[in-house]
């Protein structure tokens, strides 16, 4: 299939030069050398292109020879791509360990999409039907939590000449011919290739105005992000990035996850292989991995590989938002990517902007982040792809220019706090420095699906931890003891609510995952204890007192003991509070 | 095309040298990381390896320096294969330079075969998560930062501080409970003093564990360039005992500083574009490609943990060789000023150490059932005393609470008893969990919120 079209003249590093025919094109796919290592044309000279090469160039030689593909580095979309690990450029590492051992060697090639294995296929298009790209002609039974949608590639359109009936069929066997308008027939198989760098087309984007529920507390009620909508994860190493993203893959209500394990350590990625087929959907009672497709480029694979990962995994979340499902697609992280892009670039010898970065970062962070979104997509379903991505700031210092540049492409921002983390308070999102400018768009959900108060209740708690964090710096100076009760009171609020509400459990069972109800139920409770404590110090109770009534217990052990099916005791446990008080009250009048 | 044409390629068509780099011209199918022979024109011989290679001209990183080197009679030599180690269970019990050559007077070992000390990474699917606990018998690392089979768990020190005594009390005492197989030693000492290398060797020797232990030594007056193989000659063997041989390795890197440092020097040189504080942008990738050498194979017998040592420059936990790998390895014990001024020893802070991998190696059948819990405590009282304690600097001790009083007492006792131990002194995990009940019951009951009635009522206060 694919000829030889030049050689090799310098090799540096995961950077090749080489002469090559002018028929070449901008980032074409191409092998290198008899060992056919995969690289991507990313500069081309009168007469010398540069290649960057996805795998060790050790050995390499000038005058080695360079096989042209003809096609821009692409993915294979078809069913099977579910429950499957992937490299950065779509190799199925599992089918790669059995062709090559333990360890990754170069120049294995395999089929992203297994060739042999039949599936069960239903037509839903018929012999003379007219079909624009990108609509349905079938239906693939994939996992048993997901009905794949056969695409028809959003570059073909024209009338269904021959459809095969229902059966079993490989991924690359003809299940329909379509006539185009130019009157060429075009083979449809199961799956069709699409090039990673280039954005599916849709028919236009919606507005963002329902949430992705994560079950995670202090994120769909303080800071929520709708689906569609795109989210920056920053912290330092050891602030919990890693559980954040992960805790987020297993409980979001998104149809499809991906997760990108972009540059970062080996073991989390074996980690995430062995807990998530053994992880149960709490909605559809199956094993998560039947919604995953887990792409893992580990710090010490080729960083041009690295590169490659995150459109390698956006890509095959647009595939999957063009069925009509709502796809996240978490990217840990995309500080590693950036750090691969500068590699790339320092080796092309490109001018550097800020701290070596080359000056096209923020051109592709947004290109990155600008393909999420909540669209009609071309056979006229809804579909979502939400993107969280995490940033690794170098030093925890959130000036440096990834961070900054990323706050500029993102709508949400939760950033991983170091003393929460030390104090191995879980998540560590800071309520301080973290924000959605997604609240307003998507309080209307909440108020008609859950509770009709939950926008200002949600003002209530964040205008007392502002209040609070004020307060804390007089505390810092003085100690608490100068402080009177109505505001120790403020104190002692916030002490409860980052201790019930914000810390959640991500190893407890009833703890790690909260339904919305009982988000807004245990945060109502925390506000009437607020409420009924503020009254009754005005009436001349105090704090002392307040902190002795047994009702603060139940409060403190909500969250451990309430499961998400038993959400009436927690309404009981509200008339509890509002009573206990008023019984307080009574000594006052 | 075979060896033995290889074998002939050798030049003496220098052009340039700068630093430890020269060029080589007039070459013909010389390949990328190729390995080099020089002989000088003393006619002794150096190793070097290709950086760059293109048609007539190749650059050469010479391992042990460019110094006497002339451009007429030097004679370059093109080996036809990457750096390769000959390894051998063999190797056990013999000292290295930096490069893998014998220094201690003895043959060097017969090879069973080579391999490559650039080594090919490990596929995520064939790796086995880490879960077997190592007791060290140190309370601060296995009560509070427990350490894991196949983990690398790097330990970041200052110049001066016990880095060096807590990897030698480390290597001595870290066991596997109820296996009765110990660890062998792979020891990698880049750019560290004669003296300091011969108190390790002193240490394998008292122990009686010098023959399972291989050493490679790179110490500060050898050639800076050689820092940069000696890590990956280490791991090389470490790779053959532990997957070949099926054995369970601990690599003791030291000082990970040294190497980072050699690192800037020759990216320098090559005038590769710097980023942070000069550190060339693939310092990541560098680093990864050395500690995510360590892990256990699905299926296989042998492991290898890691614990690179690294000192901090000025003590700044943000500087880029600490933060880096920091992003890379999982956790990291943190050595304190602080603590060591104040006479304790292991001077391990309480708060920014981590082990990432603990959860899963801790708890009833694998250490003890409230293990997770008296940790979590532990953490969270003693990031309260850090509070309290800057609190009381500014108002002064009279003015604080009651209950930060008790916090106070809690922190003296925590850092007297749990913190300090003799560096002979082996605790078992139980000695280690009681020792943390005893502290913990300074404080009152009600304090221990992360603790299950239970365990308050089994341990509390006994």
């Amino acid at each position: 299939m694919a000829k030889a079209i030049g050689k090799v003249s310098r090799v540096v590093g995961p950077l090749v030069e080489a002469r090559i025919l002018a028929t070449a094109q901008m980032l074409e796919l191409v092998y290198v050398g008899e060992q056919r290592l995969v690289g991507e044309i990313v500069k081309i000279d009168e007469s010398s292109a540069n290649i960057q090469v996805y795998e060790d160039t050790t050995g390499i030689k000038p005058d080695d020879p360079v096989y042209g593909s003809g096609m821009p580095l692409s993915v294979e979309l078809g069913p099977g791509l579910l429950g499957t690990i992937y490299d950065g450029i779509q190799r199925p590492l599992e089918d790669i360990k059995n062709k090559s051992g333990a360890f990754i060697a170069r120049g294995v090639e395999s089929n992203p999409l297994n060739r042999t294995k039949k599936w069960f296929f239903k037509p839903t298009v018929a012999v003379g039907d007219y079909i624009n790209g990108g609509a349905i002609i079938g239906e693939v039974q994939e996992t048993s939590l997901v009905l794949h949608k056969v695409l028809l590639a959003p570059d073909i359109s024209g009338t269904v000449t021959a459809v095969v009936e229902q059966g079993d069929y490989t991924v690359d066997s003809t299940v329909a011919t379509v006539k185009t308008n130019s009157g060429v027939m075009e083979q449809i198989k199961l799956y069709h290739r699409w090039p990673v760098r280039i954005n599916r087309p849709h028919k236009g984007k919606k507005e963002l105005t329902v949430p992705l529920i994560t079950g995670q507390r202090v994120i769909d009620t303080l800071f929520p992000i709708p689906k569609g909508g795109t989210v920056a994860v920053p912290g330092g190493f050891g602030t919990g990035k890693t559980m954040v993203q992960q805790a987020l893959a297993k409980w979001c209500d998104a149809d499809i996850i991906i997760f990108i394990g972009c540059g970062e350590r080996g073991n989390e990625i074996t980690d995430v292989l062995d807990e998530f087929p053994k992880l149960i959907d709490p909605r559809t009672d199956k094993p998560l991995m039947e919604r995953t497709v887990i792409i893992a480029n580990t710090s010490n694979m080729p960083v041009a590989a690295r590169e490659a990962s995150i459109y390698t995994g956006i890509t095959m979340a647009e595939y999957y938002r063009d069925m009509g499902y709502n796809v996240a697609i978490m990217a840990d992280s995309t500080s590693r990517w950036a750090e691969a892009l500068r590699e790339l670039s320092g080796r092309l010898e490109e001018m550097p902007a800020d701290e070596g970065f080359p000056a096209y970062l923020p051109t592709r962070l947004a290109g990155f982040y600008e393909r999420a979104g909540y669209v009609t997509n071309l056979a006229n379903t809804e579909g979502s792809v939400t993107v969280i991505g995490s940033v690794s700031p170098p030093g925890g210092d959130f000036s440096e220019p990834v961070t900054q540049h990323t706050k500029r492409f993102v709508r949400a921002f939760w950033a991983l706090d170091r003393q929460l983390a030390n104090a191995r308070h879980y998540p560590s999102i800071s309520w301080i420095n973290s924000y959605s400018e997604y609240v307003e768009e998507i309080a209307h959900w909440w108020e008609t699906n859950v509770d009709a108060d939950w926008f200002s209740l949600r003002n209530d708690i964040m205008d007392l931890l502002q209040q609070e964090n004020k307060l804390q710096q007089v505390v810092k100076l003085v100690g608490p003891d100068v402080l009177p009760d109505s505001q120790r009171l403020v104190l002692e609020t916030c002490t409860i609510f980052k201790n019930v509400f914000l810390q959640q459990n991500a190893f407890d069972k009833i703890d790690m995952y909260s339904l919305a109800e009982k988000q807004v139920k245990m945060l109502r409770i925390i506000l009437a204890f607020h409420t009924g404590a503020s009254a009754a110090i005005k009436k001349g109770s105090t704090l002392v007192k307040i902190k002795k009534l047994p009702v603060i217990h139940e409060i403190a052990k909500m969250k451990f003991n309430i499961s998400n099916e038993e959400l009436d005791k927690l309404d009981s446990l509200l008339k509890q509070v509002q009573m206990a008080f008023s019984e307080l009250e009574k000594h006052y009048v | 095309m075979s060896d033995e044409s290889f074998s002939k390629r050798e030049y003496s068509t220098t052009t340039r040298v700068e630093g430890p780099i020269i060029a080589v011209s007039g070459i013909h199918n010389v390949g990328y990381n190729e390995l080099v022979e020089i002989t000088d024109p003393n006619g002794n011989k150096r190793l070097g390896q290709i950086l760059e290679t293109a048609h007539d001209l190749a650059i050469v990183q010479i391992f042990e320096g460019t110094m006497g080197l002339s451009l007429q009679n030097t004679r370059i030599r093109f080996k036809g294969h990457p750096f390769e180690l000959p390894v051998t269970k063999q190797m056990l019990g013999r000292v290295f330079d930096g490069l893998g050559r014998p220094i201690d007077g003895l043959p060097a070992p017969i090879g069973e075969h080579k391999m490559n000390i650039y080594g090919e990474p490990i596929n995520p699917t064939a790796r086995s998560y880490p879960k077997k606990f190592i007791q060290t018998g140190i309370s601060a690392i296995d009560g509070m930062n427990t350490l894991i089979r196949g983990q690398k768990l790097p330990i970041f020190s200052g110049s001066g501080l016990s880095h060096n005594k807590l990897a030698a009390q480390i290597a001595r005492q870290a066991t596997i409970r109820g296996e009765d197989t110990g660890f062998a030693v792979v020891f990698a000492a880049m750019g560290i003093k004669y003296d300091v290398a011969q108190y390790f060797i002193r240490n394998f020797e008292e122990s009686g564990s010098l023959e399972n232990t291989v050493l490679f030594l790179n110490l500060a007056d050898n050639p800076p360039v050689e820092r940069l193989v000696t890590p990956r000659t280490a791991l090389t063997i470490a790779e053959h005992l532990a997957f070949n041989e099926n054995m369970h390795v601990l690599v003791i890197m030291t000082d990970m500083s040294n190497y980072c440092e050699s690192l800037r020097e020759i990216s320098t040189l090559r005038g590769d574009i710097p980023s942070r504080k000069g550190y060339p942008g693939y310092l990541y990738s560098d680093l990864a490609s050395i500690f995510e050498r360590a892990g256990i194979i699905r299926g296989g017998k042998g492991s290898i943990t890691q614990m690179p040592i690294l000192t901090m420059p000025n003590d700044d936990i943000t500087h880029p060789i600490p933060d880096l790998t920091g992003y890379i390895t999982e956790g990291q014990i943190v050595l304190d000023r602080e603590l060591a001024q104040r006479g304790i020893y292991p001077p391990i802070a309480g708060l920014p150490s981590l082990s990432r991998l603990m959860k899963d190696g801790i708890g009833e059948g694998m250490t003890r059932e409230d293990h997770a819990h008296v940790a979590s405590q532990l953490f969270a009282a003693y990031s309260r005393v850090k509070d309290v304690r800057a609190l009381a600097s500014v108002i002064g001790e009279e003015e604080l609470t009651p209950i930060d009083h008790v916090y106070l007492k809690f922190g003296e006792m925590f850092e007297k008893k749990f913190l300090t131990q003799r560096d002979d002194e082996n605790r078992d995990i139980e000695t280690t969990l009681d020792i943390g009940w005893q502290v913990l019951s300074q404080l009152p009951k009600e304090e221990l919120y992360r603790m299950s009635e239970e365990e308050i009522g089994k341990y509390y206060g006994k």
